[in-house]
């Protein structure tokens, strides 16, 4: 995810990275990692240098540009840490926002492909 | 190319979704726009998919059960034809220049097995999780793609390039991009996007990237581009 500042609101780095931050950690489906309590700025906001920390993502800084670029958890060492489906929220042709979630219920096959 | 499968068995309780990894929407449109699906259709500029479901190439399929739980992790994906393929091997070899006849030749090594793949999401929809080919959870997770740091951090910079991108600075994301190649280079979506926006089609060598299509295809020989689908 995109960031330019290193603290956001729970629901954004949620949005950004399928993991919750609650009070019991780091979580996503079954998966809770314990947090530091300076993960949780006292503004409520999310201290995304600590979660990283703890999650294995990696940072990447733009200097010139001034954002940084968050990536996925490697605490795992899979690119599934979990065999719940990630619930990805991606636009369709016309801009909307769809959420796999949507289509709990039935059996799915989500097909990657490209123009190139 | 999934429409017609769709049709088919959306009726037994299976929903396609479709996802474009482009950078450029626009490219993608107009192959949205002639296949009319009826399948949720979406655009994947930044290719969460990758980071997120670990693709590496495409085409790739991730099967999702009724509990939200994934059963098969990425793999090579088509539904019982690879029109790509097929037309690359219609195409007359003596009719083209030798650059061009040494590249479709590679290329027409590429190995994919679209019957097998279809006749698993037959058996699948069929069967539900009593289908040998819907994996536990421990085998899904094994299965896979690796995610050590260098590749994490590739993500993070296809991600930074695709910002800048979109923000209309297509030279600032080069570098971005560069760097995702080197630290992830069995992605061939990394690769094959920003070639591809050098030199489209073609995917050739440019004075932006070290490589092109071709030449990383041959360095590990085209049969084995797409790994093998473990029933």
């Amino acid at each position: 995810m995109i960031l330019t500042d290193l603290h956001v609101d729970r629901a954004r780095f949620a949005a950004g990275t399928g993991w919750s931050v609650k009070p019991e950690g780091a979580c996503r489906a079954e998966i809770c990692v314990p947090l530091p309590s300076e993960a949780r700025a006292p503004d409520g906001q999310v201290d995304v240098e600590v979660v990283a920390e703890r999650l294995g993502m990696p940072i990447v800084r733009d200097e010139s540009h001034g954002f940084w670029a968050l990536g996925p958890e490697t605490r795992s060492g899979r690119a599934l840490p979990s065999a719940h489906a990630p619930d990805l929220e991606l636009p369709d042709f016309d801009g909307n926002p769809f959420r796999l979630s949507s289509l709990l219920g039935q059996k799915v096959l989500l097909v990657a492909w490209a123009s190139w | 190319m999934w429409q017609e499968l769709r049709t088919r068995l959306h009726p037994e309780g299976l929903e396609i979704v479709t996802v474009a990894l482009d950078v450029e929407i626009e490219a993608a449109r107009p192959f949205v726009e002639a296949a009319k699906p009826t399948h949720p259709s979406l655009i994947d500029r930044s290719h969460l998919v990758d980071e997120q479901l670990g693709v590496v190439n495409v085409p790739n399929g991730v099967w999702i059960d009724e509990d939200g739980l994934v059963v098969r992790p990425a793999e090579p994906a088509f539904p019982g034809q690879n029109p790509v393929l097929e037309s690359l091997r219609a195409i007359d070899l003596d009719t083209l220049p030798p650059e061009a006849a040494e590249m479709l030749t590679e290329a027409r090594k590429i190995q994919t097995d679209p019957e097998a793949y279809l006749a698993m999401i037959l058996d699948w929809v069929e069967r539900g999780s009593a289908s040998r080919y819907a994996l536990e959870p421990d085998e899904v997770l094994r299965r896979s793609q690796p995610r050590p740091v260098d590749e994490a951090r590739a993500a993070a910079h296809f991600e930074a390039g695709e910002d800048l991108h979109r923000a209309g600075d297509h030279a600032a994301a080069i570098p971005h991009w560069r760097e995702a190649h080197r630290l992830y280079p069995t992605n061939w979506t990394y690769r094959r996007q920003a070639w591809e926006l050098e030199d489209p089609t073609r995917q050739g060598h440019t004075d932006a990237y070290d490589s092109s299509w071709f030449e990383d295809v041959k360095k590990i020989g085209a049969e084995n581009y797409y790994p093998p689908v473990v029933p």
